[in-house]
């Protein structure tokens, strides 16, 4: 990314668009890539004596284009290709062209990311192109941010185009028959690189922590593609609720603190804002589902005022939707900890002890019985499931809060 | 493109009251299903192998799996969603799975 910040936002908004577009074009995704990269360094060298031009987007997709054309022009054997860049402008400009017709949605952007999150390739690969085709992120990042080397990645990229060309994967976004499904694998890629990004928490992580920001662009960009999707603009919305709490989440010396021990004030109330405006806008739809129910629960965190006021009852009862929608053994137990906090310790205890067998290596399961049987004042019990959790935690972080805790009721 | 989907199971696994006809299947890939057969059992197979001038002959399969290919059908379609959509449509695709290979040259 060059360091001139204006040109390097540029390149951040366009670089997906125009991959996207040259990839339609020319039907080969290296050379699209290549033909991008090569208009960017063209604009970083004219940009800053001339002036960034009016409508940089068309600017540097015209630089593409042209590069391409040149590249399969001096190459005979690709003529047809030639041809088809031709046939495909043409198209482009005429209209939509047949992909489009069955689902009428036209933008390029759309077809890359649904042909990024094919079902047939494999979740990593699904991860990696779409940081790299359309984030803009560089190999080197990426294989920073997933802790592989460079070689690794480089070869996981390679194999996934690979894929995509010789199976037969279709550059295009599905037909309105498949478009639910293929919606949620696009969602869950997203939501992947949030969470991927979010559970980062130390300095040394920085670079993780960057792909939130790539993923809440990528899904508010998703949501204005898919504006009769509700679900893309509620996943942008848990994700912006989620990432305003990101900076109180630990405290000077990198210890976890609890969302009822958090400042508040540190909160980003323009972010929190946001994302309630987004969900409401998606709940209007009448259409909701498990991303809209999850912004909605982090929109109840986010809006309490102080911890004491948090409307634990409708918390409840929002897990009690996601369960009918997504049921699993962890939304359950997040149900449990609400009805602890609005009924009563003793009313989730309940909960808690039938998903035992569901989640037998699960820290927060042991993690929770312990909270709950501390507020009971049945602190040996307690200090049995502290132990029980501490081994099971994955990192150090909750290792040492757990221990903290522990320490605690053996005080009592 | 052309694919090949080789028809997997296990040999003893049975039909589930959801599983199509075949011949709702035949008749859904009308035009695209260039060919195809059933293949007999595994008790019926037998593996070669060319090394050093000799040829290897055993009985049986190549490797020990709980499943194996039952059959094949050679298809012709415009990319792998038709493929993925034809295959999941397939009788044995409800109790068994379909391995969908698009042929070297489509």
């Amino acid at each position: 990314m060059p360091a001139d910040p204006s040109i390097s936002a540029v390149f951040r908004e366009e670089w997906g668009r125009i991959v996207a577009t040259l990839i339609r074009m020319t039907g080969d995704w290296d050379l699209a890539e290549e033909c991008v990269q090569d208009a960017f360094a063209r604009a970083l060298e004219r940009w800053p004596r001339e002036g960034v031009p009016r409508r940089p987007g068309a600017w540097l997709t015209t630089a593409a284009r042209n590069r391409a054309v040149d590249r399969l022009r001096r190459s005979a054997n690709e003529a047809s290709k030639l041809r088809e860049v031709a046939d495909r402008s043409m198209s482009s400009r005429n209209g939509p062209d047949s992909d489009s017709d069955e689902s009428g949605i036209t933008d390029d952007r759309l077809r890359l990311i649904f042909t990024c999150c094919h079902p047939a390739l494999p979740l990593e690969a699904r991860v990696a192109l779409t940081l790299r085709t359309l984030a803009g992120l560089t190999i080197a990042e990426i294989a920073r941010a997933f802790l592989v080397s460079e070689q690794t990645m480089a070869k996981r990229l390679v194999r996934a185009k690979q894929k995509i060309r010789n199976a037969g994967i279709p550059y295009r976004v599905p037909p309105a028959h498949l478009l639910p499904e293929r919606t949620g694998s696009v969602l869950a890629v997203l939501y992947l690189l949030f969470n991927e990004g979010y559970a980062a928490t130390s300095g040394a992580e920085l670079v993780r922590q960057g792909l939130c920001a790539d993923a809440i662009q990528l899904a508010g960009t998703l949501a204005r593609l898919m504006p009769d999707e509700p679900e893309a603009l509620g996943l942008h919305a848990l994700m912006l609720l989620h990432d305003a709490r990101r900076t109180s989440r630990l405290d000077d010396a990198g210890g976890l603190v609890l969302l009822a021990h958090q400042d508040r004030r540190k909160w980003d109330g323009d972010r929190i804002k946001q994302g309630v405006l987004l969900l409401d806008t998606a709940l209007r739809r009448g259409r909701p589902g498990p991303y809209q129910v999850q912004a909605a629960i982090a929109a109840c965190h986010a809006t309490a005022r102080t911890a004491e006021e948090t409307d634990w009852a409708q918390i409840a009862e929002l897990y009690g939707q996601l369960m009918i929608m997504v049921p699993s053994a962890v939304v359950e137990l997040n149900r449990a900890v609400a009805v602890a906090m609005s009924a009563g310790p003793a009313a989730g205890l309940v909960l808690v002890e039938g998903l035992s067998e569901a989640l037998p290596d699960y820290h927060l399961l042991p993690a929770t019985r312990a909270d709950l049987l501390r507020r009971l004042g049945r602190f040996e019990e307690a200090a049995e499931a502290y132990r029980e959790a501490i081994v099971l935690a994955p990192t150090e972080v909750e290792r040492g809060y757990l221990a903290g805790r522990l320490a605690g009721v053996l005080a009592e | 493109m052309k694919y090949m989907l080789l028809i997997c199971g296990r040999p003893d696994a049975t039909e589930t009251p959801e599983t199509p006809s075949i011949e709702s299947w035949l008749d859904y890939v009308e035009g695209k299903r260039l060919h195809g057969s059933r293949m007999r059992p595994i008790t019926d197979a037998t593996t070669v192998r060319s090394r050093e001038g000799e040829v290897l002959v055993s009985d049986g399969p190549f490797a020990e799996t709980t499943e194996h290919v039952g059959g094949y059908d050679l298809i012709e379609v415009d990319n792998l969603d038709e493929a993925i959509d034809i295959a999941s449509r397939h009788p044995v695709a409800h109790f068994g799975s379909i391995e969908i290979r698009p042929l070297w040259e489509g």
